[in-house]
C-alpha cells in the first residue's frame, strides 16, 4: 500500500512540475498590496483527549489565495473549521490559542458565532444544496440575514450571485426546479454562489474539487480565480496541481502542525522544510 | 394415533436419505457441491414428495368421502338436498363419537357404517402412496447420485421455491379476506340500498328479526359513523401530532445522546401498552375528569365523550409520530445542517428551514400511518365514547365509530343473513378502502422522499 502511494504522488508531482511555469505565464501574480485579514496565534485544537493541532500560526492576506496542502488527517481541514467556529457543532471539540478576523479575536464572549459565520463563508468537500429550488438555496442566506429590501432586490442578488458564479446561463431558465437536479460540478458552483450571496469577506473551501470531475474542477478554480478579486479564499486541498494553479500562498501541515507557510512558488519550488520537500516530491506515505 | 406414526415413519425417511447422501458424498473427491447440500437435496427429495401427497388429506373430506357416502344415502331415503350437509354432519359427529344423542334410524347406522369404511380406505391408501413417494423419491435420487450432480443449485432452488410459497401465503390470506369482505357487503347491498348506506344520516341496526318481536326497522346510513370516525381520529391528532412533532424534533435535534438512549424507549413504551388499557384509562380517568372540569365551565359534557376517547387515543399514538419522525428528522444528512450553519443560521432556523423541509415528506408519512391507525382503534372508542350513533361535530357528546360498531353488532348471537349483521361487513369494507388508500398516499409520499437523497 504505501509504495503504491507513493508511485502515485510521484507521477502527480511531475505534473505539478510542469504546470508551476504555464501558471506563471497565464496568470499573472496579483497585486503585492497584502494585508492580515485572517490571523492565527498558537492554536490548538483537542478532540477529547487527542490533540489534532499543535500551535499554529498562520497570517492570511486579503484578496488572495491561500491554499492549506497535506496528507489526510493532517489537520488542515480542522484548521479551516476554527476560522468560522463550525467546531463549535462539535461537544467534545476544545480551542485554545487565538483566531483574529480583523483584529478582532473570533472566540471572545462578545462574539456572536451568527455574525461571524455571516462574514466568514464556507464551501464543503461534498456539493450540499438544500432540497430547494435554486433560487431559494440562493435566496436563503440573505433571507435569513434580512439583506434583501424588498423583492427585488432579492432577485438582483440571486441573478448577481448565480453571475458571479458563473452558473446563471446554464440555470437561468429553471431557477424555480429542484437545485438536486443539477450536476454534481453545477451544484458546487451553486453553493458557492449561496455562500457569496450575503457577501461575506472571508470564503473556506473546503476540498470543494475532490468529488468533481476534470472539467467541473475547472470551472471552480475559474471561478475561485474570479473571486479573489472581491473576496479572501482559503482553500484546502488534496491536489497539489490544485494549490499550485489557484493559490498565491500555501501552507503546509503534517501531523497536527503547520510545517511551512510561504509564497506558492517558493513552496513547490524551494520548500525550506524537509518534510514538505518530501511531501511535494511524494515521498511521503 | 396413525398419523403420528405416519409424520415419525416420513421423518426418519427424510433423516436417513439426508444422511445417506451426505455420507456418500462425502467419501467421493471432485465434487460439484459441499456434502451437505448432497445431504440437503437427499432428504428434500424425500420429504417434498411426501408433503405434497399429504396434503390429499386436506381435501379428501370434501372431495372423496363426503360425495361417496351422500350418494349410498341418497339412495337408501329421501333425503332433501338442502339437508344433506346437515345430515353428513351428523354422521360424522356419530362416527366420531361426538353425538351423544342415541339413534336407531338404520339409514343412518348405514351411512356411518359407510363413512368409518369409506374413510379407512381413503387413509390407507393416501398412506399407501405416501410412502411409495417416499421411497420412490429415496431411490430415485440414489440412483441419480454424481460426483457432479449440481446439488447446491437444486437445494437452493428449492429454498427460493420454499421462501416465494411462504410470501404468497401473506398475498393470499389477504386476498381471501377482501373477497370474504366483499362478498358479505354484496349480500347486504342487496337489501339495503347502496346508496342509503353511504349518504343515509340515521344509523339504527337493531331490527326485528321474528314477527312478534319490538324492534325498529333498521336504519343504515353510515355518516354518523364516518362523522364521529373522523371526530375522534381529528382529536387525536390534534394532540399528537404538536406533541409527537415536538418531541421527535427535541430528541433528534437538542437532546444529549445519552438522554436519547433513554428516553426514545421509554416513549416507545407508550405503544406497548395494550389498547383495551387505554380504554379503561379514558373511561374511568379522563371521561369522569372531562364531566368535571365542562360542569365548572357550565357545560355540560355526556359521560361518554369524543373528547375523551379522542385525548387518550392522540397519547395512544405519540409513539408512532414522534418515533417515526424522529427517525426521519436524524436521517437528514448532517451536511445540509452544516451549510445552513454556515451561512449563519442559528439551530433554529436551520431546523425550520432547512431539516424539516427536508425531513417533510417522512413526517406526512409518519403522520398518515398514525391516522390510519388512529381511524382503526376500537377499545378506546368502545369503551369511552358511547354507543350512540350521534351526528355532532361536538367532542363533549358521545359519538361512535365504525370499529366500535362492527364491535357491537358481531357480539353476541347472530343470525348471519340479517343486514345487521351484513351491515358489520359493508363496514369493515369502507373501514379497508379508506386505511388502504392512506397506506398507499403514505408509501408514495415515502418513494417520493427517497429519491431526494438517492
Amino acid at each position: 500500500m504505501p509504495n503504491n502511494n507513493a508511485s502515485a504522488s510521484n507521477n502527480m508531482n511531475e505534473s505539478t512540475r510542469a504546470s508551476i511555469p504555464s501558471l506563471q505565464t497565464t496568470r499573472k501574480s496579483a497585486t503585492n498590496s497584502t494585508q492580515t485579514i485572517v490571523r492565527a496565534d498558537n492554536v490548538n485544537v483537542f478532540y477529547g483527549n487527542t490533540q489534532a493541532l499543535h500551535d499554529v500560526s498562520i497570517d492570511i492576506q486579503e484578496q488572495q489565495i491561500t491554499a492549506l496542502i497535506g496528507p489526510s488527517g493532517c489537520g488542515k481541514s480542522t484548521f479551516l473549521r476554527c476560522i468560522n467556529r463550525m467546531n463549535d457543532v462539535i461537544d467534545e471539540c476544545k480551542i485554545t490559542g487565538q483566531i483574529t478576523l480583523n483584529k478582532e479575536d473570533i472566540y471572545a464572549p462578545s462574539i456572536d458565532v451568527v455574525s461571524l459565520r455571516r462574514k466568514v463563508g464556507m464551501v464543503f468537500q461534498k456539493p450540499n444544496p438544500f432540497p430547494k429550488s435554486i433560487f431559494d438555496n440562493i435566496a436563503y442566506g440573505p433571507r435569513i440575514h434580512g439583506i434583501a429590501e424588498d423583492k427585488d432586490d432579492l432577485e438582483e442578488i440571486v441573478v448577481n450571485s448565480l453571475n458571479k458564479a458563473g452558473l446563471f446561463s446554464e440555470v437561468k431558465d429553471r431557477l424555480h426546479n429542484s437545485a438536486l437536479g443539477l450536476s454534481g460540478g453545477q451544484q458546487q458552483r451553486l453553493c458557492i454562489a449561496r455562500a457569496i450571496a450575503i457577501n461575506p469577506e472571508v470564503l473556506l473551501m473546503d476540498e470543494p474539487c475532490s468529488a468533481l470531475d476534470p472539467i467541473a474542477t475547472n470551472h471552480v478554480e475559474d471561478l475561485m480565480w474570479e473571486l479573489k478579486e472581491n473576496y479572501t479564499i482559503i482553500i484546502v486541498t488534496h491536489s497539489m496541481q490544485q494549490a499550485a494553479r489557484v493559490s498565491q500562498r500555501t501552507g503546509f501541515f503534517h501531523m497536527g502542525s503547520l510545517v511551512e507557510v510561504g509564497q506558492t512558488e517558493q513552496i513547490f519550488q524551494n520548500p525550506v522544510d524537509k518534510r514538505t520537500h518530501d511531501y511535494i516530491t511524494g515521498r511521503f506515505g | 394415533m396413525s398419523s403420528l406414526l405416519t409424520f415419525v415413519v416420513a421423518l426418519s425417511l427424510t433423516l436417513m436419505s439426508g444422511l445417506r447422501g451426505w455420507h456418500r458424498a462425502k467419501s467421493k473427491s471432485n465434487l460439484h457441491s459441499r456434502p451437505i447440500y448432497h445431504g440437503l437435496n437427499h432428504g428434500l427429495w424425500v420429504a417434498l414428495p411426501m408433503l405434497a401427497i399429504s396434503s390429499l388429506w386436506l381435501i379428501s373430506d370434501s372431495m372423496i368421502i363426503k360425495p361417496s357416502v351422500l350418494s349410498e344415502l341418497t339412495q337408501n331415503s329421501k333425503v332433501l338436498l338442502k339437508d344433506t350437509d346437515f345430515r353428513y354432519l351428523e354422521i360424522t359427529q356419530i362416527a366420531n363419537g361426538l353425538l351423544l344423542t342415541h339413534t336407531d334410524d338404520a339409514n343412518t347406522l348405514q351411512a356411518v357404517q359407510s363413512y368409518l369404511q369409506t374413510k379407512e380406505n381413503t387413509d390407507t391408501f393416501i398412506l399407501t402412496m405416501l410412502l411409495v413417494s417416499g421411497l420412490l423419491g429415496f431411490r430415485g435420487v440414489n440412483r441419480r447420485f454424481k460426483e457432479s450432480t449440481p446439488a447446491r443449485e437444486q437445494v437452493e432452488r428449492i429454498v427460493k421455491i420454499v421462501l416465494a410459497a411462504s410470501s404468497a401465503v401473506a398475498v393470499l390470506t389477504t386476498a381471501g379476506i377482501v373477497m370474504a369482505l366483499l362478498f358479505e357487503t354484496l349480500r347486504f347491498f342487496q337489501q339495503v340500498p347502496f346508496t342509503d348506506f353511504l349518504f343515509g344520516t340515521h344509523w339504527s341496526p337493531q331490527m326485528a328479526i321474528r314477527a312478534d318481536q319490538a324492534g325498529s326497522s333498521g336504519a343504515f346510513g353510515a355518516i354518523p359513523l364516518f362523522v364521529g370516525t373522523l371526530l375522534i381520529a381529528s382529536i387525536a391528532m390534534l394532540i399528537a401530532v404538536p406533541v409527537g412533532l415536538y418531541s421527535a424534533i427535541y430528541l433528534a435535534e437538542y437532546a444529549q445522546p445519552k438522554l436519547r438512549a433513554y428516553a426514545k424507549p421509554a416513549l416507545e413504551i407508550l405503544a406497548g401498552i395494550p389498547t383495551v388499557v387505554y380504554g379503561f384509562f379514558a373511561a374511568l380517568t379522563v371521561a369522569p375528569m372531562i364531566v368535571d372540569i365542562c360542569r365548572a365551565a357550565g357545560l355540560s359534557a355526556s359521560s361518554e365523550s369524543a373528547l375523551a376517547a379522542g385525548l387518550v387515543m392522540g397519547i395512544m399514538i405519540i409513539p408512532f409520530v414522534s418515533s417515526l419522525s424522529e427517525d426521519v428528522i436524524s436521517a437528514v444528512p448532517q451536511s445540509l445542517r452544516d451549510g445552513s450553519l454556515a451561512m449563519g443560521a442559528t439551530k433554529a432556523e436551520t431546523i425550520r428551514k432547512v431539516v424539516l423541509p427536508s425531513a417533510l415528506p417522512g413526517i406526512v408519512s409518519a403522520l398518515l400511518l398514525a391516522f390510519s391507525r388512529a381511524i382503526g382503534e376500537t377499545m378506546i372508542v368502545v369503551m369511552a365514547a358511547g354507543l350512540a350513533a350521534n351526528m355532532t361535530a361536538n367532542p363533549l357528546e358521545s359519538v361512535t365509530t365504525i370499529t366500535a360498531q362492527i364491535v357491537t353488532i358481531l357480539v353476541g348471537d347472530q343470525s348471519f343473513d340479517s343486514p345487521k349483521t351484513l351491515s358489520a361487513f359493508a363496514l369493515g369494507l369502507t373501514l379497508f378502502c379508506f386505511t388502504l388508500l392512506l397506506n398507499i398516499l403514505a408509501l408514495r409520499v415515502v418513494r417520493k422522499y427517497r429519491e431526494q437523497y438517492a
